[in-house]
């Protein structure tokens, strides 16, 4: 294969504005990690009440939260976004629908919905991670923590949820790598993150390889960064006697 | 102060209790033994409605334990439970575990708590391990803490589910000791324990199970005495040889 690398690429003036090519990857690499912390935020927020609401005694609740697991894991990631994006607008009161379509930017309005699409698709898997961690835990800790006196929500605060969360961290971690993967559907709807740059940097100069090449590595700098932060914060909580379940 | 009537409770068609009733006034240590299955973890957990049970009442210092209207967080707080696993939560200090729910449940201030924990600390012997972690004591501090625990609350009575039998041999006596010196104080207690010796030592009354029935409520010098039923005779010369 005679493919002449050109790494000067990215130097080159992109003919808009002063830009550069690696202006666009830049500005990618910031959408996808506003999107990706963005529903990395609500997806621990609700996969932890789901979570919880799965090993509530109370079993109409627990099934409930079963319901949005099956329904949120088991529908395609893309499905769910166009859903998200395309019909979810036409059913929300006029003025929200408006506000919606016409006022926002087409990139604030993707964003919107990706991040919630992302966030509450990733929920479903953080909330069977938590429910799992739960679940390993001892009985004899929930029924220390009762004998005591602690109410149900106490119960959960200080003695089960810290517990599960440290033992769930490695499994954790991936669910938050995968979630910077999956931000890349974004780009089906337009909004200009790191894989959309990377396709429109190829498009525009042909340099296809070393649009991609430079994609990767950034994808794995980026994983490889969120790995050891994660690696770091499971040191710092480690406590003796307890042991992490297995990561993927 | 603790009196369970006519309790009967199934696990499915599975009948684990069968019509137990005894009585336990204030101040007095009552053991509970029996073979193993017989149901002796069970009935201690239904004093503080750890398990439910369908049939029968519990009544713990005037309160009906059963009572679908019994606030019962507010009962458990009032009665000691230690386990045969220790249970003290792991991931927080030996202080953080005796404060915790004299905070949450007593709503104590954070001082208060502490001051009272690490006193309790001091009195089972263990007041340098403070700022320890669970999973850094031996199994018999553990247990101690944890009775530590129990008494920060300030219980009226206590509930021990084989307090040693998860403990090397050598840290058996450490826990007896500070039971005993509880026993001495005037503390109520129902204790399932194998161990005899300490029945007969501090147990006003020894309370036999079998198959989900008490065979024998009596007391401690009548049940090491002579005349007893023999499924207990066959229990105790088997206990006694190991
Ligand atoms: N959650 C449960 N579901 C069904 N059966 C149970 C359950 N818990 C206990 N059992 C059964 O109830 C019986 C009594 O159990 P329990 O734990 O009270 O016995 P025990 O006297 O404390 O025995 P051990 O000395 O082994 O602790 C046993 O046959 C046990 O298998
Ligand atoms: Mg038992």
């Amino acid at each position: 294969m005679n493919y002449h690398w050109d790494w000067g690429v990215f130097f080159k003036p992109t003919g808009i504005g002063s830009e550069i090519y690696l202006d666009w990857f830049m500005t990618g690499l910031g959408w996808t990690i506003a999107l990706a912390l963005t529903s990395w935020i609500i997806a621990l927020f609700i996969g932890t009440i789901i979570g919880v609401a799965r090993t509530l005694p109370n079993k109409i609740i627990a099934n409930l939260a079963a319901g949005y697991v099956a329904l949120f894991r088991n529908v395609p990631l893309l499905i769910q976004l166009f859903i998200w994006y395309f019909m979810v607008p036409d059913y929300l009161p006029e003025s929200l629908e408006l506000w919606f379509k016409q006022d926002i930017n087409p990139a604030t309005s993707a964003f919107i919905s990706t991040v919630i699409c992302l966030g509450l698709f990733t929920a479903a898997r953080v909330a069977e991670q938590i429910r799992t961690g739960i679940e390993a835990l001892p009985q004899g800790q929930i029924n220390a923590g009762l004998a005591l006196g602690l109410r149900l929500p106490q119960l959960y605060k200080d003695v089960l949820l810290p517990q599960a969360f440290r033992i769930i961290i490695p499994p954790i971690t991936s669910e938050f790598l995968n979630v910077f993967k999956n931000s890349s559907v974004a780009s089906l709807i337009g909004l200009m993150e790191l894989l959309a740059q990377t396709k429109q940097t190829a498009e525009f100069t042909a340099n296809l390889f070393e649009a991609f090449t430079l994609a990767t590595l950034i994808y794995f700098v980026l994983n490889m960064s969120l790995m050891l932060l994660m690696r770091k914060l499971e040191k710092r909580v480690q406590v003796p006697g307890l042991i992490a379940l297995g990561g993927k | 102060m603790i009196s369970i009537e006519h309790i009967n409770k199934w696990y499915g068609d599975f009948q684990v209790l069968t019509d137990c009733t005894a009585d336990i006034s204030k101040g007095e240590v009552v053991v509970v033994c029996g073979p193993s299955g017989s149901g002796k973890s069970t009935l201690i957990k239904c004093v503080n409605a750890l398990e439910p049970f369908q049939e029968g009442r519990i009544i713990v210092d005037g309160i009906s334990v059963g009572d679908p209207q019994t606030d019962l967080p507010l009962l458990r707080s009032r009665i000691g439970m230690v386990f045969q696993n220790f249970e003290l939560f792991p991931h927080l200090s030996i202080t953080e575990n005796l404060m915790l729910a004299q905070q949450r449940v007593l709503g104590r201030s954070a001082d208060e708590a502490r001051d009272t924990g690490l006193k309790l600390l001091d009195r089972v012997g263990l007041k340098a391990q403070a700022a320890k972690f669970p999973g850094q004591l031996s199994g018999g501090q553990q247990q101690r803490v944890a009775i530590a625990r129990a008494l920060a609350m300030n219980p009226i009575a206590m509930l021990f589910d084989e307090p040693t039998s998860a403990l090397d041999p050598e840290m058996v006596n450490e826990v007896l000791d500070v039971m005993t010196e509880l026993a001495q104080e005037g503390m109520t207690m129902m204790c399932v324990t194998h161990e005899m010796g300490f029945a007969r030592r501090v147990a006003n009354r020894v309370i036999f199970m079998d198959k989900g029935h008490i065979e024998e409520d009596c007391s401690a010098v009548e049940f090491f005495g002579s005349p007893r039923g023999e499924r207990a005779q066959h229990f105790l010369s088997k206990i006694l040889h190991n």
